[in-house]
């Protein structure tokens, strides 16, 4: 386990510092590198020219690289000249709101999902799971932004049961308006439980293929033992994994809700930062996203290992 | 199920006909038993027709606006009203399909024609190259595309050429790690063994051996690419990061209908919304058949 341990972290630091590289190369891809996407396109090269002096970019850029990974190492994601603040302190104040939404949103869509997945899988191919199959597969096929659409016209403008814009202001303000979040949240479980439901489903599928279902079944075990002792346990491992990998496409999700409901979180934050082209918050927005999914990916593959001992031993055929 | 009635249909034509079944007419047999597939595709002959020849027979003006004609309900000579700017929406419909259909085709041909030959030198070169070149895939995984995408939509101006370069640039990752995969396994075959003791190159093992034994993977996630490049279009051109007026998608066309969902204006955003739906489910439901006609486990994320 030690080993497996050591390896997978060695890994997850040698993704994270190819992030690095890959948002030091997107800085420095800007047409007039970092000095115009601070300064704009209405900057004068003498202008360029100092701020290039006056914060090392005259440097060589491996020197300008180590420079900036120590900075961002230690806190300071740079400035947000167009919102005049430090990209950290705005993270800050958004990064809260955001993880609540996309964590209450998330919970929700496990809760459904699995068992959901877990009961097509069981009865497949009978009506049920036809169904089922049937709606998550739309729903899959069906864009957040569409999802949100039609929620805002269904439930907001023709049955007035919630309010279309999300809560405005202090994460406190958010939290103390439950009815304006329950579009967002319903948005982001939507399509995140076609996405997990079609997963599982297939996941305890493979387990029920597995000689040790039909091991236990002829030395007489009953449904209840087998799905419940057996098979559950030795699904969880892919569903956890699916759960460390996915942020990214949470994050996406949220992105567009965020934008389409107003949310004042980090993906309308992205947003905003992308039409007034703010990069030092988008790269900010980005390294943040990036590092918390390798760390959760990180976790889930731990867990996973935990909950499963071949991932220990396999871990190196990977 | 299906594995059976493909052998059974492989021994009726191999008694028959006495000519030995070829990989692809067993996976066409099994793709023409899955009716849904099958229905998928005439969904997708449907709507390519829908988009490039419909407008051969419902000519409306897409190029000006016509103010005077703005967000007209449907009606006689408009079956689907006008938007905000007095475009005809059917008309609207067929114009933004076709930029969805050419961006979704060719970002998904620029994703799977990347991801292929990165995977592919990955798996067969393996060792140190290998482990660097999968890391890299896996810290670009690790960025969300939508940031990556918002991020290149600022910084190149947004055309058909150049959305289907962004879009392709940031959707070959999947396809990078499956065909690695089937290099890793390819590669200790016989015949690649035998071709690499007679002298045969790098290149050409993989050219002739890795990626043409990994056929069925490259067309099955191609399928689902197209599927995944239509949301991702439609979700920039949401953003209004996708192409600039006259010129539109089914994206971009929602986010108009949004303003006016307090309105009532269903004409402006169901048909849109509809047509994105009805594309990647078609193509997901293809692309399924596709899966299990190659019998694959997996090609999806």
């Amino acid at each position: 386990m030690t080993r497996f341990l050591l390896r997978r972290g060695a890994q997850a630091i040698v993704v994270l510092l190819l992030v690095s590289v890959i948002v030091f190369c997107l800085l420095h891809l800007l047409p007039g590198g970092p000095a115009r996407a601070i300064l704009g396109v209405h900057a004068t090269p003498t202008n360029v020219a100092a701020f290039n002096r006056a914060n090392g970019l005259d440097s060589p850029v491996p020197v300008q690289y180590w420079h900036w990974l120590t900075g961002v190492l230690s806190g300071n994601l740079g400035f947000s000249y167009v919102q005049n603040e430090s990209v950290a302190a705005l993270l800050g104040q958004r990064l809260p709101k955001t993880a609540f939404l996309a964590g209450v949103s998330v919970v929700l869509a496990v809760l459904i999902a699995v068992p959901v997945g877990f009961y097509q899988a069981v009865r497949r191919q009978r009506v049920g799971d036809y169904v089922i199959t049937t709606v998550t597969l739309v729903l899959y096929s069906t864009p957040a932004f569409w999802v949100a659409i039609i929620l805002i016209d269904v439930l907001a403008v023709r049955l007035h049961v919630v309010p279309a814009e999300a809560p405005q202001g202090s994460f406190s303000a958010v939290l103390g308006d439950p009815s304006a979040l329950v579009l967002p949240v319903l948005t982001i479980t939507l399509v995140t439980v076609a996405a997990f439901s079609r997963y599982t489903r297939s996941s305890v599928l493979d387990e029920l293929a597995q000689d040790y279902v039909r091991m236990a079944r002829s030395k007489g075990a009953g449904n209840r033992v087998i799905l419940f002792g057996h098979v559950l346990r030795n699904a969880a491992g892919p569903v956890v994994t699916l759960l460390g990998l996915s942020l990214p496409f949470i994050v996406s999700g949220t992105l567009i809700t965020e934008y389409v409901f107003n949310y004042p979180g980090i993906g309308l934050l992205a947003f905003n930062a992308a039409t007034t082209q703010d990069y030092p918050v988008m790269l900010g927005v980005v390294i943040v996203v990036a590092a918390a999914t390798v760390v959760g990916s990180l976790l889930a593959d731990l867990t996973h290992a935990v909950l499963d001992p071949r991932v220990r031993t396999a871990a190196g055929i990977r | 199920m299906s594995l059976e009635n493909v052998t059974v249909l492989g021994a009726e034509e191999t008694a028959g006909a006495d000519t030995a079944q070829s990989a692809g007419r067993l996976a066409l047999a099994a793709f023409t038993r899955n009716r849904l597939a099958a229905a998928g595709l005439v969904v997708i002959v449907a709507l390519l027709l829908f988009s490039f020849a419909g407008p051969l027979l419902y000519h409306t003006d897409q190029i000006h606006t016509r103010l005077a004609l703005e967000t007209m309900p449907p009606g006689t000579g408009r079956p689907l009203g006008t938007d905000s700017v007095g475009y005809d929406e059917l008309g609207r419909l067929m114009a933004g399909g076709q930029t969805t259909l050419e961006v979704a085709f060719g970002a998904a041909v620029v994703a799977v024609i990347l991801g292929v030959l990165w995977g592919a030198v990955a798996g067969y070169v393996g060792g140190f190259v290998d482990g660097l070149m999968m890391r890299i895939v896996d810290a670009l995984l690790a960025i969300p595309a939508i940031l990556l995408l918002l991020f290149l939509a600022t910084v190149f101006r947004p055309s058909v050429p150049m959305l289907i370069i962004v879009v392709g640039v940031t959707a070959w990752l999947v396809p990078a790690r499956l065909i690695r995969a089937e290099a890793l396994s390819l590669r200790g075959r016989e015949y690649v063994l035998a071709a690499k003791t007679m002298g045969v190159r790098g290149p050409t093992i993989i050219f002739r051996h890795i990626i043409t034994n990994s056929i069925g993977t490259i067309m099955v996630n191609a399928t689902f690419q197209i599927a995944d490049a239509i949301l991702v279009v439609a979700a920039l051109s949401f953003l209004g990061l996708g192409i600039a007026p006259p010129a539109t998608n089914w994206g971009a066309m929602l986010s108009d209908g949004l303003n006016y969902t307090y309105s009532g204006y269903w004409w402006l955003t169901y048909p849109p919304g509809i047509a994105i739906v009805l594309t990647v489910l078609a193509f997901n439901v293809v692309g399924d058949g596709l899966r299990d006609a190659f019998g694959l486990d997996s090609g999806h994320g």
